[in-house]
């Protein structure tokens, strides 16, 4: 790694104040994909302002109608938490298959959503239920948080604080992991609640994480999985890597798609 | 350079660490702890997986500064003198291993994994070893080992 300065944050005040002043500044969450890229040096940033020692950002609450996750907390302590396993069993089954388990204890849902790999889990959870990210100054839906690879409506040195998930009557997630690296060849989920019928599909699209409307409409009238036989995703705005081509992913978005909603409807 | 204190295998080290130095290097440059082995630049073998607070993290992809105040156990922290512990002795009986390489890392992953789950089934193993290659035995040995291990552990004949 290039050598860095590192800030531990004590507040969110010290740690924008630490960001702000810093040349080319970044943030260290759970550092699971951050550290990674610096011992590559695909990136050399002048300073790290590590958010470990900032009080109040790790934790869950949970009511009947809203699970909210603190933008620190760890995968594992997201699979594990007995109301999100309650409430939302789809979320903690997603957190309990990402990476392996070293990196889901140390990985946090806040780094990876600041991050929107467009492979990685969690964004499809956020657009899938229909989520809101809080930051340190406003709250951002879904809808208007992800717009392309790797690439967010955060402004530069804003800081996800929390999300949140209104709590579904239904939701399923399946995903085609890459069998080495289990980032997702294809992830879906699908859920059904108080804002309708929600449809989001990562590891496939171009732009990152995205809806199906198609897929949406169908499920609205019918929540099965007959109802979207022969709905199909174009290939054209799909990933073509080594490891799958657009074709075999739009195909694997239908298959996976149903597979989800019958979890679903478990 | 940020003064640290960390408790690794028990015994308490205030030591000055560079910003961008890893735990593993830490533990191998620092306090000559070489049982955490490096197989990988890219975070994906866990030859480096040691438990931070009781929970197993790959040593690589963690700053050494952010072990400051808490408690780092290693390979060489596991036996208790000459008595390996019960996860070591399974792997020796087993022959859970060829060159020996990623040992240090697939133990610690497992003895984390049998804390949470005293009785893993095969695939419950396999599992929980994703983030841990071998690229000698095909894992086999290695997977009878551990569900050995976890009975031992939790007092059981193994």
């Amino acid at each position: 790694m290039t050598p860095f300065k590192l800030h531990r944050a004590k507040s969110l005040s010290e740690a924008t104040k630490a960001f702000k002043a810093a040349e080319e500044g970044r943030f260290l969450a759970g550092g699971q994909t951050l550290i990674p890229v610096l011992k590559q040096r695909l990136a050399a940033p002048s300073d790290l302002v590590s958010l470990g020692g900032v009080a109040g950002l790790a934790g869950i609450t949970a009511s009947a109608e809203k699970i909210t996750i603190g933008a620190m907390t760890r995968h594992a302590d997201v699979a594990a938490n007995a109301d999100v396993r309650r409430l939302l069993p789809a979320l903690a089954e997603m957190a309990g298959g990402i990476g392996d388990p070293h990196v889901r204890n140390r990985g946090t849902m806040g780094g990876s959503v600041a991050n929107n790999d467009p492979a990685a889990d969690y964004p499809a959870a956020v657009l899938g239920l229909g989520g809101t990210v809080v930051t340190d100054s406003r709250r951002i839906s879904a809808d208007d948080y992800f717009q392309g690879l790797f690439t967010t409506a955060l402004e530069d040195g804003e800081i996800i604080t929390a999300l949140e998930f209104p709590v579904p009557e239904r939701a399923g997630y399946v995903k085609m992991p890459h069998p080495a690296s289990r980032y997702c060849l294809v992830g879906v989920m699908v859920t059904k609640g108080a804002a309708g019928v929600r449809v989001a599909v990562t590891g496939a699209g171009q732009g990152g994480v995205f809806r199906v409307p198609a897929m949406e409409a169908a499920l609205a009238k019918s929540f099965t999985a007959a109802a979207i036989v022969g709905i199909k995703v174009a290939a054209d705005d799909l990933m073509t890597d080594i490891h799958a081509g657009a074709e075999y992913r739009a195909h694997l978005i239908g298959v996976l798609a149903r597979r989800a909603i019958a979890k679903a409807l478990a | 350079m940020p003064v640290i204190t960390v408790t690794v295998n028990r015994a308490t080290h205030k030591i000055d660490v560079p910003d961008n130095m890893l735990l593993s290097s830490l533990l191998r440059d620092e306090l000559r702890l070489t049982g955490t082995h490096i197989g990988c630049d890219t975070s994906q073998c866990g030859a480096c997986t040691v438990h931070v607070d009781g929970r197993s993290v790959k040593s690589c992809t963690m700053l050494a500064v952010e072990a400051d105040g808490l408690a780092v156990t290693t390979i060489e922290g596991l036996a208790e003198g000459e008595k390996l512990h019960p996860m070591q002795t399974a792997f020796r009986d087993h022959h859970g291993l060829q060159c020996g390489f990623c040992t240090p890392g697939m133990i610690m992953a497992a003895v984390a994994l049998a804390e949470q789950n005293p009785a893993p089934t095969d695939a419950e193993v396999r599992e929980g070893l994703e983030g841990n290659l071998c690229r000698c035995t095909g894992y086999q040995n290695i997977v009878e080992a551990i569900m050995s291990g976890a009975r031992a552990m939790h007092g059981a004949r193994s």
